[in-house]
């Protein structure tokens, strides 16, 4: 009998060869308490977050949780049922209106996910003959949701102007077609050039769809991202975003101006055939989104760690994947596969935890220690998480 | 020539840059076997063909071909 997993072998070799030589699992931790947004324990060790999206920190906000309690005691533990179903309570369309206010638009739809938002938003407005294009570099998310369509999907280079403008050109004019950026992309922490891209979206005729994931929450007057940061508001014709970072929870959405979007709730299947998410979910979501509407003080503090950051690990003389600190995201670039995890390693053990990152996730092959600041970082911790990123690259031979 | 060779040798052209073990191109050459190309390989490739042809060859299409020939045959139909 042939065995499925059989193409898996290579995969299961190579990681295991990498665990023989004594490392660590990077993708097996376990976080046995969490103090707070920006430390947990870890085997039995006290370690800094610096790998977990929560930049605005809203996990232990205690309106926050209190919210959720209040939820749980009143609502129970569960919707079980879709959101077209027994699924809407009162919590989600608390929620929809908080996203309506934050966003100053006038639809908003709750997903489970932020990846269901895309997988939903892209499979079911871009049909078949329809074209969607998309960065080379986008998230899986969006890949995926190009899948499930029955779209023609054209892929550009990452943030090249040009190579989307002579892209859209060479298309047919008569097809529909939608245009995939992200405010900010995840691996290499770069922000998109919107104006240009969108201006060139617009001349061609296509509607804009931006992923906000990373961009919620600090970017723009209102923290709605980086569209409103570069003043594209008016022509992006769709938001996609998540709870799971800047929001502290879990959950996705979208919202549109739109005239005909209410129609989405009937037609688009990862909005219609899954459960909905729990309501203490969805009251969390709603607290902590109104309360980042006048979150001033923690964007400041959030822009002032990572530009400190950035800076001090390049002094360091490590190689970061982008100039200057474009987002709350400081991406450290490593030769290969050995070193990156010997240096994972080494800062776990100094009480550090950052994501590592590899192919296929990462762009261009790259190997990353990818580092996300938190607005409740305090200045003292940035002060360590420097110190230990020194110790580690000495140690494991990537700095001088 | 016909138009077929033609591009099978403007395709081979293109192909040259990205051919690091000089595998000999025919018909039935596989992108992912014979030259084991990974996905980064292929996306600068495509990029290359589309330009030289003023095309675009969509990852629909992408899919369903694997060999030099079926790549051929593509770029004439998208040419008309
Ligand atoms: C750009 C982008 N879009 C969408 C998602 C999916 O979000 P979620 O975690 O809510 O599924 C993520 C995060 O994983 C992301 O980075």
């Amino acid at each position: 009998m042939g065995d499925l997993f059989s193409k898996f072998d290579p995969l299961i070799a190579e990681r295991q060869a990498l665990l023989d030589t004594g490392v660590r699992d990077p993708f097996a931790i376990v976080m046995d308490e969490v103090k707070s947004p920006t430390l947990a324990v870890i085997k039995g060790k006290e370690t800094i977050l610096l790998g977990t999206y929560n930049y605005m920190g809203m996990t232990f906000d205690p309106d926050v949780v209190a919210a959720g309690k209040r939820a749980l005691d009143e609502f129970g533990s569960g919707t079980t049922g879709s959101r077209v179903l027994n699924g809407t309570y009162q919590g989600h369309k608390a929620c929809e209106d908080a996203l309506r206010d934050y966003y100053d638009m006038d639809h908003a739809i709750v997903f489970s996910t932020g990846y269901q938002a895309n997988l939903g938003m892209i499979s079911t407005i871009a049909g078949k003959g329809d074209y969607v294009i998309l960065d080379a570099d986008s998230h899986a998310s969006i890949y995926d949701g190009c899948f499930l369509g029955d779209a023609e999907i054209v892929r550009f280079r990452h943030n090249s102007v040009e190579d989307l403008d002579k892209r859209l050109g060479r298309l047919p004019a008569e097809p529909h077609k939608l245009v995939v950026l992200e405010g900010v992309y995840s691996m290499l922490g770069d922000i998109a050039p919107l104006p240009e891209m969108v201006a060139v979206a617009k001349k061609h005729g296509a509607m804009v769809l931006v992923d906000e994931a990373h961009g919620m929450g600090f970017f723009g007057p209102n923290g709605r991202g980086v569209y409103e940061e570069q003043g594209v508001e008016k022509d992006v014709d769709f938001v996609v975003g998540t709870f799971s970072k800047s929001v502290g929870t879990v959950g996705g959405f979208c919202v549109s101006n739109h005239p005909k979007f209410e129609v989405l709730r009937l037609v688009c299947r990862p909005y219609v055939f899954t459960a909905s998410l729990p309501p203490s979910v969805v009251a969390t979501a709603a607290t902590s989104i109104r309360k980042l509407m006048h979150a001033g003080e923690k964007r400041a503090h959030l822009w002032k760690n990572s530009r400190r950051l950035h800076a001090g690990l390049r002094e360091l003389g490590f190689t970061l994947g982008t100039e200057t600190a474009q987002s709350a995201i400081i991406s450290v670039l490593l030769p290969d596969q050995e070193i990156t995890v010997r240096m994972w390693q080494a800062l776990l053990e100094l009480g550090l935890y950052v994501n590592m990152a590899r192919p296929p996730a990462t762009p261009a092959g790259m190997f990353l220690l990818r580092c996300s600041l938190c607005a409740e970082h305090t200045d003292e911790q940035v002060g360590d998480i420097l110190g230990m990123f020194e110790a580690a690259g000495r140690a494991v031979g990537c700095i001088g | 020539m016909t138009d077929r060779q033609e591009i099978f040798a403007k395709v081979a052209e293109q192909i040259a840059p990205f051919n690091k073990k000089g595998i000999a191109l025919a018909e039935g050459t596989t992108f992912a076997g014979d030259l084991e190309w990974d996905s980064l390989t292929v996306m600068d490739f495509v990029a290359a063909i589309e330009d030289e042809f003023d095309i675009i060859i969509t990852m629909n299409m992408q899919a369903e071909i694997e060999t030099v020939g079926q790549l051929v045959d593509a770029v004439e139909k998208l040419r008309g």
